[in-house]
């Protein structure tokens, strides 16, 4: 309870600072487009009714991305990792789609599956499948040669070790890729959700962006902005979950 | 019965750029129930021979035959513990003693029960939440064991299991694998860097040569077995003997960690 008190205090302080620096900032820039705390807090109170439809958009459209992207790139990383045959087949294709930036493919997709949640959701989700994948690939094969021989020799076939050495071993790793691709979700979001939308948190700021309503705007980017914590923690409550082993004894 | 013969075992490793001759023709017979000693320089082939034994590695040539049965895979009561216990950190102390039996399929209840068991033994019954990370290098290596018993493992093959203990800690564990021994009467082949750890722990003590290994010479320790062997003339004897015929290896000058 007390590790708890100690990290909402410290949420708490970090809260304060910001509003602070954004008083600031909001002083010395002077400019519509940057209201005060008070104005940016209060446009996001009277917008709210709006904004919550679009934030319940955007939440589906970021959650639905990255469990697809982990479902299907987690479990392949961690196969290329552990099989030689596996890898050299698949590896090259991997590393040649990787540097890619696949945001360029929106209209593309767009041309496809048309405008609305299946583009928006194809690109996120292969955006983040990728980040995954070479996160867990990586993961699995720096599982300790010592781990997998001492399970083996108690008699554990290929589908034992993978279960129960190569699977929990990746796990911080992968929580830390899902991590990562909170913040890629998000922005990529925003982006597609500006072009090829007419619902979500991206088209909502980008809407009042057109329409010069700065007041609205803000609020849209404070909801966007409250969309990546709240993802980002609800990832660390399951991490704390999952890998209690990693956090215990430190 | 556990009874160990192997013959003219040899082992290379295929590396990178060269191949690696580990064990050059090693030939050694246990009787069921012997407890003995592995020594020598390291990198000469002491944990090769231990992975071959445990079925975890095809040897290139020559055999391990256990029970009368060459050993192509991990045998059903041979136990392996590595130097660093092979351990799983994400399992608790008690999914980690159970692992053994849970991965043969044995019924949940069942594997609970010789768990416990095995943990009582070691002295353990009290930690069965914790993980790996929470225990002290002591209380790790009782788990490893712990494991191996929950099999009733009927051939122990360790590592240097204590080597990353300090020397109470080290003295405790050796009075623990030596009662073992006496009350269950298993095989058990211990490889060790420290001098005085092989002589009180095994009947015969087996001195590698350098790689590719093979082996050297053999001593013969017909006081090992009581509890009290460290005290004794004979005991300080057959270190002395021993010291000698390593050094004779080159194996004092090369190797680490003897004490
Ligand atoms: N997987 C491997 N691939 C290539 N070479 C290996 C491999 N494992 C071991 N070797 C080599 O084989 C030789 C014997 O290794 P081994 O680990 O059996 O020695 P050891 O006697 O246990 O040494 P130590 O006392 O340091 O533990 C060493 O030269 C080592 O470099
Ligand atoms: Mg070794």
């Amino acid at each position: 309870m007390r590790g708890w008190a100690r990290k909402a205090a410290g949420y708490v302080a970090a809260a304060a600072i910001m509003v602070v620096a954004w008083e600031l900032a909001s002083l010395v820039l002077h400019s519509p487009a940057l209201p005060t705390p008070a104005d940016g807090l209060g446009e996001f109170v009277r917008q709210f009714p709006l904004l919550l439809p679009a934030f319940g958009y955007s939440a589906l459209r970021a959650v639905s991305s990255i469990v697809l992207g982990l479902v299907v790139g987690a479990p392949l990383g961690l196969l290329l990792g552990r099989s030689e045959r596996a890898d050299l087949v698949f590896g090259p294709l991997v590393f040649l789609n990787y540097p890619v930036p696949k945001v360029v493919f929106l209209p593309v997709l767009l041309v496809l599956l048309g405008i609305g949640n299946a583009s928006i959701i194809a690109l996120i989700t292969l955006i983040v499948f990728f980040q995954i994948l070479v996160t867990a690939r990586d993961a699995s094969r720096s599982i300790s040669r010592a781990s997998v021989l001492s399970v083996r020799s108690l008699g554990a076939d290929r589908w034992q070790v993978f279960v129960n050495v190569v699977v929990p071993g990746s796990m911080p790793e992968i929580f830390t890729a899902l991590r990562i691709s909170v913040g890629t979700a998000v922005a990529v979001l925003f982006f597609s959700e500006s072009i090829a939308g007419s619902t979500g948190l991206g088209y909502f700021v980008f809407d009042a962006w057109g329409r010069i309503q700065y007041g609205e705007m803000f609020a849209g980017i404070l909801a966007m902005a409250l969309l990546g914590v709240l993802l980002y923690e609800a990832i660390e409550l399951i991490e704390a979950r999952v890998c209690r082993w990693a956090r215990a004894g430190r | 019965m556990a009874d160990v013969r192997i013959d003219s075992l040899s082992v290379t490793y295929h590396g990178v750029d060269a191949d690696v001759r580990a064990l050059a023709g090693v030939d050694l017979s246990l009787a069921d129930g012997e407890a003995v000693a592995l020594i020598g320089p390291s990198g000469c082939g002491k944990s090769t021979l231990l992975l071959a034994a445990a079925g975890l590695l095809v040897p290139t040539g020559g055999a391990v035959v256990v029970e009368g049965e060459r050993i192509a895979h991990p045998r059903l009561r041979t136990a392996l513990i590595l130097q660093d216990f092979g351990l799983l950190p994400w399992k608790t102390v008690l999914d980690n003693a159970e692992l053994g039996l849970r991965i043969r399929h044995h019924p949940a209840a069942e594997s609970r029960r010789r768990a416990m068991e095995a943990l009582t033994r070691v002295g353990l019954e009290e930690f069965l939440g914790l993980f790996p990370s929470e225990l002290s290098g002591g209380m790790r290596q009782r788990l490893a064991l712990a494991r191996a018993l929950a099999l009733d493992a009927d051939l122990l093959l360790m590592d240097e299991p204590l080597s990353a203990l300090d020397a109470l800690t080290r003295e405790d564990l050796q009075d623990l694998l030596l009662s073992l021994w006496r009350d269950r009467g298993h095989t058990s082949v211990l490889v060790t860097h420290s001098i005085e750890e092989a002589v009180y722990l095994g009947r015969r003590v087996l001195v590698m040569s350098p790689r590719p290994g093979r082996i050297a010479a053999v001593v013969d320790n017909p006081g090992m077995g009581d509890p009290g062997y460290r005290e004794t003339e004979a005991f300080h004897g057959a270190c002395v003997e021993l010291r000698g015929l390593l050094a004779a290896e080159g194996a004092l000058h090369r190797g680490g960690g003897e004490s």
